[in-house]
């Protein structure tokens, strides 16, 4: 199948979740379901991973930065701004779309070769409907949060690791995180945020919904998925990066 | 009742259905059989609408399913009911939930009246105590007959079931049949079987439909397919010598030939 064909199915999918529900009731059920396995089910990796993404930017910064004239305050600066501009949003979505992307690939996938999406085409329900979309717009509603979470825990794991090192002092932390502060650079995480959001729910969704065969196209489904999700991210990254900034 | 006029259905250059016409009458088990890749399935997907034909027409009850739009398609849909060949049941749902699904999206009952009706269908298909048990943890005689509850607790007017034994052993696929063929009648529902079985054929065929290379190769009764001529039909129901001996007894049983009370003992003596 060529890419241009793969890339309309795509838009038709997107196209024919866009329907009235069924119960409005059971989507809110749904919705609030894959909330919690988006939210809930990765959050411990992302705290994991922001802590420590923040404490190496910490010790790397200081390491490179060996001028006596530049204020050990900046150290904070360059870690406040490398965790929101790019570490929070950029890794941790490339970590998302491993966790949460393989996760919606092979339960879609595996949905469909187990015919429980017949099953539920056949009850007269709209498929795309009720298993996409709360998926997307779960992770539109989700992902922004935990991107919050991590930049916040990424400076605070810089600020650990630079006292317990003893790089600098809690208080030049602190200072250097108010430094120069710009409020746009935000409102960019966020906007980085949405965008990956949507595409490390809707890329697997659609490698998922569609799979042929059994048990191993559903692993190649979902490796797949992983793989388009994270070059799509890194080129969405740069394109926003050269829009927005 | 369902008609089915003309259907043609291929994938790319491959027809797998060609020109097949039918009735499937109310209150019957009708049964669509013939060897794997004849074309049943693919049958069956067409009258459910998984699969849209390259032409012909289906009507349930008159009205022209191929004509219908997407809601109407949506609503007949709330009157049709299937067991899928692997149960197709939701495996992060429990059984209590698998099958008050279709109660949860297309009623307004109370929680109350929807595990009544829950409890009535389970019941209904001897399956107690196993509610909150998930799919992994039953066995495939119960998978199917969860499959089945899920399938009639909207009371369908329409009940399809593709292959409803396989991988199942003898004894749980007469009971299987069973059912089917006792829900029939007590609901006077349209059912669709998709089967290999040939006990099936035999216990519950009111109506069979032998495909053959994607053509309706022979149409009759359980009764009739004993005096069949047709040699396709007869090598693919009768395969085995066994089979063969089954069937000319039976057949000098329905000729009178022999007594069909017949005391065996007396007979190996």
């Amino acid at each position: 199948m060529t890419l241009l064909t793969e890339f309309g199915r795509y838009l038709l999918m997107l196209k024919g979740m866009f329907s009235k529900p069924e119960n409005a009731k059971m989507y809110w059920k749904e919705f609030m379901h894959q909330c919690n396995d988006i939210g809930i089910g990765s959050l411990g990796i992302v705290v994991i991973i922001s802590i420590f993404m923040g404490a190496v930017s910490t010790l790397q910064t200081a390491y490179q930065l060996v001028s006596p004239f530049i204020p050990l305050s900046t150290i904070a600066q360059i870690v406040r701004d490398t965790v929101i501009l790019e570490f929070s949003p950029t890794l941790v979505c490339i970590v998302l779309a491993g966790v949460v992307g393989s996760k919606i690939a092979s339960e879609l996938g595996n949905m469909r070769v187990s015919e429980q999406i017949d099953a539920l085409e056949i009850m007269g329900i709209n498929t795309k409907t009720y298993l996409i979309m709360p998926k997307i717009i779960a992770a539109l509603v989700v992902i922004p949060m935990l991107v919050v979470i991590s930049a916040i825990l990424g400076m605070w794991g810089g600020r650990l690791a630079g006292t317990l090192t003893g790089i600098l002092s809690g208080a030049a932390f602190d200072k250097g995180l108010h430094q120069f502060f710009k409020p746009y650079n935000v409102f960019f995480a966020l906007a980085k945020a949405y965008t990956f959001a949507f595409i490390i729910s809707s890329i697997p969704a659609y490698f998922g919904y569609y799979v042929q065969g059994g048990a191993l196209e559903i692993g190649k489904a979902s490796t797949r998925s992983v793989v388009v999700s994270c070059v799509l991210v890194l080129f969405a990254d740069y394109l926003l990066a050269a829009l927005l900034l | 009742m369902i008609e089915v006029k003309d259907i043609k259905k291929g994938f790319g250059d491959k027809i797998v259905i060609s020109d097949v016409s039918a009735v499937m009458e109310t209150g019957k088990c009708n049964l669509i059989i013939g060897t794997s890749g004849s074309g049943k399935t693919v049958l069956m997907k067409c009258l459910v609408g998984l699969f849209e034909p390259d032409s012909g027409e289906i009507f349930y009850d008159g009205q022209s399913f191929s004509n219908m739009n997407d809601e109407q398609r949506k609503m007949l849909r709330q009157q049709i009911g299937m067991l899928f060949q692997g149960s197709a049941l939701f495996d992060s749902k429990t059984v209590e939930q698998n099958v008050m699904f279709p109660l949860d999206m297309f009623t307004k009952d109370s929680y109350a009246d929807k595990l009544k009706r829950v409890n009535e269908v389970l019941d209904r298909v001897n399956l107690k105590d196993a509610n909150n048990k998930f799919p992994a943890e039953i066995s495939g005689g119960m998978k199917k007959r969860v499959g089945i509850a899920r399938a009639i607790v909207l009371n369908p007017k329409y009940l399809f079931c593709d292959e409803p034994n396989s991988g199942l052993d003898p004894q749980t696929s007469l009971l299987i049949d069973k059912l089917i063929k006792e829900i029939t009648l007590e609901f006077n529902i349209t059912t669709v079987i998709n089967t290999h079985d040939m006990n099936s054929v035999m216990e519950i065929g009111d109506n069979i439909i032998y495909m053959y290379q994607g053509l309706k190769e022979w149409e009759g009764t359980n009764k009739e397919i004993i005096f069949s001529k047709n040699e396709r039909l007869n090598s693919f129901i009768f395969a085995s010598e066994f089979l063969q001996d089954a069937k000319d007894m039976r057949m000098l049983e329905m000729k009178g030939k022999i007594d069909n009370n017949r005391n065996m003992d007396d007979l190996l003596k």
